[in-house]
């Protein structure tokens, strides 16, 4: 019902698809853009997986329609890494200091972290874990993300 | 999760968003940030036949000081509010509030006006809005109107706006002069709607002596609360810790919070009068330092 196309610019190249208005971001990319990469945990805004930037900042895609989303650039789990699968700063930092055990979380964990060192180059402990408040993490007891945000602000 | 299904009409312009607003009415809903709106959508606890997006209407966008009043465009994002350093040298009680919207993702898609139109007790802004007597710009098809705080919020989720109106700006007045400004919450976790909360400020005389006092209470009834007593208690005289706990008791007496899964109505009246104690020592201290 009410189909409409939608056009956005996602991990650099321009997608263009039919969708309902009431299709969320999360579906849009997940089943158009078959970027299966963004997980949906609660889908109502609470857990943080699905986290992906909209112009640079960290948004909920499962907050957010992929109609509000025409004419934007989104970046997804799948857009950090390099040309050459090179892992970012961010993707590396989880590596190295087991910020992961399952993996269901960490697409949210590391995009939001994406965004977060961008705002705030030198965080502190406290602006960290505040930081890192809004993705809910099941396995690690979240140490290991903490080191692993610490690693990326310092450069690795 | 899926919403119903719904009509979506994504307006450029202020004057085009009231028009659909006048065509379908109360079938139509003003879609903000949706950090509120579109969960409740998905849980299906409410449903409209069609969404007005004014996420693409310019003129809502960013604040801008006219005189002694900030104007705050409703469509603004909270992070941008929370990072707009006018914002915070004119209406600080703005800026210290919202970090404790939610978390940085939600503020970098809900607005200012989608907070204060939802009407979430609970909520930062409408408390702000209500402490600082905030003027509400509202428009619809057929004019404008400007609404006072104290008359807009009605109830949980309930405000004066008509389903043909945007709520289109907050006017906030500018205090000069040695003002302080504090939000304290309780919430069980970061990021959490808060289990009681005060926000308000004073303003000093060179003296020492209270000239001005606000408080509002968040989270305590069905609207955000005014305090009336305890701010008259306290201009005028010059307080101590003392004087504080006895205005931060008056704040919650006679109020009768709701009951929930964090706590009992009684529980929640004893930490709303201690966060207004906290709320208003950090207030004065502040406004003593200028």
């Amino acid at each position: 019902m009410f189909e409409t196309t939608v056009e956005m610019d996602v991990n650099g190249k321009r997608w263009a698809a039919e969708v309902e208005p009431r299709k969320t971001l999360a579906d849009f990319l997940r089943e158009d853009c078959a970027l299966t990469g963004t997980h949906l945990g609660c889908e109502h805004g609470v857990c943080g997986a699905c986290t992906v930037l909209v112009d640079g900042r960290a948004v909920r895609s499962c907050l957010m329609f992929a109609v509000q989303a025409q004419g934007h650039e989104v970046t997804t789990i799948e857009g950090l890494a390099g040309p050459d699968g090179e892992l970012s700063a961010v993707q590396e930092a989880f590596r190295a200091e087991h910020g992961l055990q399952c993996g269901f979380c960490t697409p949210g964990f590391v995009v939001s972290v994406t965004d977060f060192l961008a705002e705030h180059p030198n965080p502190t402990d406290g602006e960290i874990r505040q930081g890192l408040s809004g993705n809910l993490c099941r396995c690690t007891g979240y140490q290991g993300i903490v080191r692993a945000v610490r690693r990326a602000a310092a450069g690795g | 999760m899926k919403p119903a299904p719904f009509e979506y009409r994504a307006p450029e312009d202020l004057d085009e968003a009231l028009a659909v607003l006048a065509e379908r009415g109360d079938e139509a809903k003003v879609l903000a940030g949706g950090q509120s709106l579109v969960p409740m959508l998905a849980l299906r606890l409410t449903s409209f036949e069609c969404l007005v997006d004014i996420g693409r209407v310019a003129e809502l966008q960013g604040a801008r000081r006219e005189d002694g009043v900030l104007v705050v465009g409703a469509g603004t994002v909270d992070a941008a509010v929370g990072a707009d350093p006018a914002v915070a040298a004119s209406v600080p009680l703005l800026a210290e509030a919202t970090p404790l919207i939610g978390h940085f993702q939600i503020r970098n898609r809900g607005t200012i006006g989608g907070s204060l139109a939802h009407a979430d007790p609970a909520a930062e802004y409408p408390a702000v809005a209500l402490a600082l007597d905030a003027e509400l710009e509202v428009a619809s098809a057929a004019g404008r109107r400007v609404v006072p705080a104290a008359e807009f919020f009605e109830g949980t989720w309930t405000t004066a706006l008509e389903g043909d109106e945007i709520l289109t700006a907050a006017r906030f007045s500018v205090w000069e002069g040695r003002c302080g400004f504090a939000v304290e919450e309780l919430a069980r976790r970061h990021g959490d709607f808060a289990v009681a909360g005060a926000a308000g400020g004073v303003a000093l005389d060179p003296d020492g002596t209270v000239v001005r006092c606000a408080v509002a209470l968040i989270g305590m009834e069905s609207t955000p609360v005014r305090a009336w007593r305890a701010e008259a208690a306290l201009v005028g005289t010059s307080p101590g810790p003392a004087e504080v706990v006895e205005a931060a008791q008056l704040a919650v007496d006679g109020i009768d919070p709701p009951a929930d899964v964090h706590g009992s109505g009684a529980y929640r009246k004893k930490v709303g009068a201690e966060m207004v104690r906290r709320m208003l020592t950090r207030a004065l201290e502040e406004a003593a330092r200028v």
